[in-house]
């Protein structure tokens, strides 16, 4: 404890300890049992993407006839479908599809989007005015339907799965974007800029992409387990990836006929799908919380 | 209140009209030619110059893409939506017997979940932290992960082939055998609310969570009020207003959610019919319900920015 | 004039993040039927803290009551349960708070009538009818104009200085022995300030009511006041009638408050007043020192002060008390 001293200005107890911004957002963070739950499923998932080839014991598109519809056994870890493809390999090379969509459509959206809610944010109300009309139209289908639609007309494939879901995601990520704008654009620092001469693509890059940057995150990753669940319903629907390729939602649907003698061919994926969707939403929840507790009315 | 109304609405039906067109493009911008599907699926016929023009001439698709629209908008004022590309039937006529039971069975949802995970959350809200709290709330977050078709064929696997409680699938009308329609309709709106109950009860807790640390709140307090009391007349309204935006979304998840219920549960409603259309590629149903869907989710967003002004005080003048 | 609420030696304490914050350290003071006391100090010394306390309206997660009495008609209010019967009774029926927000201490999807109304049905036991018009009674107490129309209206339909009386009326409305406000004015413009207070003045006195004025403004002290109590660092470092806490100020916190407040009368042949403020920041009360807590801002310190632990409450005159080792004499312990 210091001397104090009459005329000196200190006070004489020390200043407490600043808890850092990298700390604190780690406590809070990897604080939750359920984020950490989170992060372990999802670092599992990713190994299996990656390693796929390695880990799965058969080829996911073989189909050993002999084997058809067998139970779990020891061969077959969670038994075989009606063609007697091995459900483990098929959920191993499944996780691979779902991440893969997952990550390129919500990066797609989330490029498309933010720029089209950042540029109807700032940029006046005319421009506003047609970005939002259409944001609306288009908000008036319900995610999965849109999606659904847009995949069945332009016909089954990866490339025409993730065309549908990134159109479906795109409203959403530019109406949060341009909320985000709106409020952001009121703060002094982008009057300050503009002040100084600066263009708006610059004060839109430099400063408010940065500031929104967290409930990005959050939203981001929350939508990572929302576009898991839509692929794999259009998927269970039928208008996902082509037949061969393994993808959970299908092999859920498949497994529907043959629900009362081997409900595992539509559990395990199913089980797989609400794991992975879980794991996204908790990290989601963690990242919003640590980055933000404001927002937990919002988001 | 009243301009209020009348802004929302003009708004609204704006919305509806981009929509439609939206409609209409997206499906003639369509990969593949709606005559050749149409002459391709009724095979006996042979492809002939003069009878493909004499087809376009019929179904109108020969004149420019405006008119068309127009007649497909004017077609639809009279209650023509045109026919099907598959069975040659009216669409009006399959729309109008399927409406009805996807509007019953996605309503009692939407009450159940809405309404139920009001009190829900209240209640996780003021026994925060006990385990009243912990356990509806890890309910709760089990609800907003589950997909609903993998809770429709767990449910369908246990309560209906192992328990034999219920009937496997199938709709009836109430009116026609009251039993039966509330046993098949049990697991169906169980897996369509239950994302919309989990929400809410959420959201319920934790807006009333935020409520009650208001300054209002610590006035209710100061004036000697009982915590029900201060609960019920002061938090739950303030707390309900974003319940409303979550009930507006839920009218759209439930119309989404309703296409794979009714897949799974082998239900005769337009979320069936939408699924097979698409996939079938028949596109005037495409056209039909996708314009179906858009009014519901307009309509429904409509009400909620009416509600909003109604619960809020604060947004009627504002 | 007969005592009604004797405090003694209250302690709330709350748990954050960096460590307990003790912001009622110790307090005692009591309170006469019908006076007018002000409770004084800087942001954070707790003298918010210490109403709430008495109230038993303090956030229970973060902070709790730790020690102390609250005697109020024969009873120690902290032995009540905070939730519980006898406490609610006491909470508006009894003694009664005005807080400092007006814009965000009303419910905003409820009327004002309804706001005022319930206090009327729940204390004293009115019917809708009779409690309708019991309110109107006091809107117009309180210079609401049109007040049978106005009572349907709601909160934001009223300017801050309009809220801040609703809320007077509200805390008057079943006459309160006590009426606590804390930083009534603190929000709102000059003039209004002073109407509002002008009122408060009145309507206290019309309703009988001892009034505490929680406020860092010496100038409505001086003014309104009857006695003055001045808090630091969560603990009573003076207190004493107004008169003789302005006119001979004994601790150097005091002393140090009014020489910084500027006064009209002292504008010298053209030479500028300087204002003093006193130096320094105040504590944090995270880990608190147990010797004076003003040690490292006083500029009259004694040897004495950096040993021996925070001076008790002495008398120095009658009536007038300081905790403080070179105002009472420097070393009577």
């Amino acid at each position: 404890m210091a001397e104090a001293r009459p005329d000196s200005l200190s006070t004489s107890t020390e200043a407490p300890p600043r808890v850092s911004g990298f700390r604190r957002f780690s406590r809070i963070f990897f604080g939750r049992r359920l984020v950490a739950v989170g992060l372990v499923i999802i670092s599992f998932y990713f190994v299996l993407a990656v390693f796929a080839p390695l880990i799965a014991p058969y080829d996911p598109n073989y189909p050993d006839v002999k084997q058809a519809l067998s139970g779990p056994t020891k061969q077959h870890l969670l038994g075989t479908d009606a063609i007697g493809r091995d459900t483990f390999s098929r959920i191993v090379y499944g996780a691979r599809t779902s991440l893969m969509i997952g990550v390129i459509v919500v990066a797609l959206a989330a490029i498309i989007g933010m720029t089209l809610g950042m540029i109807a944010g700032y940029l006046g109300r005319v421009v506003n005015a047609l970005i939002m009309r259409f944001i609306d139209v288009l908000m008036s289908f319900p995610m999965v339907l849109l999606a659904f639609f847009i995949a069945g007309m332009l016909g089954e494939g990866l490339r025409n799965v993730i065309i549908a879901l990134t159109v479906g995601l795109v409203p959403i990520y530019a109406r949060l974007m341009c909320g985000q704008v709106l409020s952001l654009k009121e703060n002094d620092y982008v009057l300050a800029g503009r002040a100084i001469g600066a263009r708006s693509i610059r004060i839109m890059w430099r400063h408010l992409l940065p500031n929104s940057l967290p409930t990005l995150i959050v939203v981001m990753t929350m939508m990572l387990g929302t576009t898991v669940l839509a692929e794999a319903i259009l998927s269970f629907l039928g208008v996902g990836i082509e037949p061969p390729t393994a993808a959970w939602g299908s092999m859920v649907n498949d497994g529907r006929q043959y629900l009362l003698s081997r409900p595992l061919l539509s559990f395990a994926p199913g089980l797989a799908i609400m794991s992975m969707v879980f794991a996204f939403n908790m990290i989601g929840d963690g990242l919003r919380d640590a980055l933000d507790p404001r927002l937990r009315g919002l988001l | 209140m009243l301009t209020f109304v009348t802004r929302r609405v003009v708004l609204a039906i704006i919305t509806l009209f981009l929509a439609s067109v939206l409609v209409f493009l997206a499906v003639r911008w369509l990969p593949g030619d709606p005559i050749l599907m149409l002459v391709t699926k009724n095979t006996y016929q042979e492809i002939n110059e003069e009878y493909e023009q004499e087809l376009r001439r019929i179904h109108g698709l020969d004149k420019p893409v405006v008119v068309q629209y127009f007649n497909w908008l004017g077609g639809i004022f009279k209650g023509d939506l045109g026919d099907s590309i598959l069975s040659q039937r009216a669409v009006s006529e399959e729309i109008q017997r399927r409406f009805p039971i996807s509007l019953y069975v996605g309503g009692l949802a939407f009450l159940v979940g809405h309404i139920l995970g009001i009190p829900a959350g209240v209640i996780c809200a003021i026994r925060r932290g006990k385990w009243l709290d912990t356990t509806i709330t890890t309910m709760a977050n089990i609800g907003i992960t589950i997909p609903n078709f993998l809770l429709g064929i767990v449910l369908m696997y246990l309560l209906a082939f192992k328990l034999r409680w219920l009937p496997i699938a199938g709709f009836t009308w109430p009116t026609e055998d009251f039993w039966l329609s509330t046993k098949q309709l049990i697991m169906p709106v169980i897996c369509l609310a239950i994302f919309p109950l989990a929400g809410v009860t959420r959201q319920m807790r934790s807006s009333m969570l935020e409520v009650m640390s208001q300054d209002y709140i610590r006035t209710a307090w100061s004036k000697g009020l009982r915590e029900r009391v201060i609960v019920v007349r002061h938090a739950v309204k303030n707390g309900m207003i974003p319940i409303v935006t979550l009930a507006g979304m839920g009218v759209a998840g439930i119309i989404g959610g309703g296409a794979v219920i009714e897949t799974v549960f082998n239900i005769n409603g337009i979320g069936r019919l939408a699924v097979s259309a698409v996939i079938n590629q028949d596109y005037p149903y495409v056209q039909a319900v996708a314009l179906i869907v858009a009014t519901a989710v307009i309509l429904s967003n409509l009400i909620v920015d009416i509600a909003y002004g109604w619960i809020d005080p604060r947004i009627r003048y504002g | 004039m007969a005592e009604l609420l004797r405090v003694k030696d209250l302690k709330t304490e709350f748990r954050t993040d960096a460590g307990v914050v003790r912001a009622v350290d110790g307090v005692s003071y009591c309170l006469d039927e019908k006076e007018i006391v002000a409770l004084v100090g800087e942001s954070g010394c707790g003298k918010s803290v210490s109403q709430l306390s008495v109230m038993q309206l303090i956030p229970t997660p973060p902070g709790k009551i730790v020690g102390g009495e609250v005697l109020f008609e024969g009873e120690d209010l902290l032995k009540y349960p905070a939730k519980g019967r006898k406490m609610r009774a006491i909470r508006g029926g009894k003694i009664a708070m005005v807080f400092q927000e007006p814009m965000t201490s009303l419910n905003p999807v409820l009327t004002i009538g309804r706001q005022i109304t319930e206090m009327l049905e729940l204390h004293l036991g009115m019917k809708r009818r009779a409690a309708r018009d019991r309110a109107i009674e006091l809107l117009r107490t309180v210079g609401i104009p049109s007040a049978d129309k106005r009572l349907d209206n709601y909160p934001h339909h009223f300017s801050g200085g309009m809220r801040q009386r609703v809320m007077i009326a509200i805390a008057l409305s079943c006459n309160p022995r006590i009426l606590i406000a804390d930083e009534p004015t603190t929000a709102l413009d000059v003039t209004t300030q002073a109407q509002l207070l002008e009122l408060m003045m009145q309507v206290v006195d019309r309703f009988g009511a001892t009034l505490v004025l929680v406020t860092h403004n010496l100038g409505i002290v001086a003014r309104y006041a009857q006695r003055i109590y001045v808090m630091y660092a969560g603990r009573i470092i003076e207190s004493g009638s107004v008169m003789d806490l302005f006119s001979s100020p004994q601790h150097p916190y005091t002393k140090g408050l009014l020489a910084s407040v500027p006064r009209l009368d002292q504008r010298r042949k053209g030479r500028e007043q300087k204002l003093v403020p006193i130096p320094g920041l105040p504590p944090n009360l995270v880990g608190m020192p147990a010797t004076c807590a003003f040690l490292p801002r006083c500029t009259c310190s004694l040897e004495k002060c950096r040993e021996a632990p925070w001076p008790q409450l002495e008398s120095v005159d009658r009536g007038h008390q300081v905790a403080c080792y070179a105002a009472s004499g420097g070393g009577a312990a």
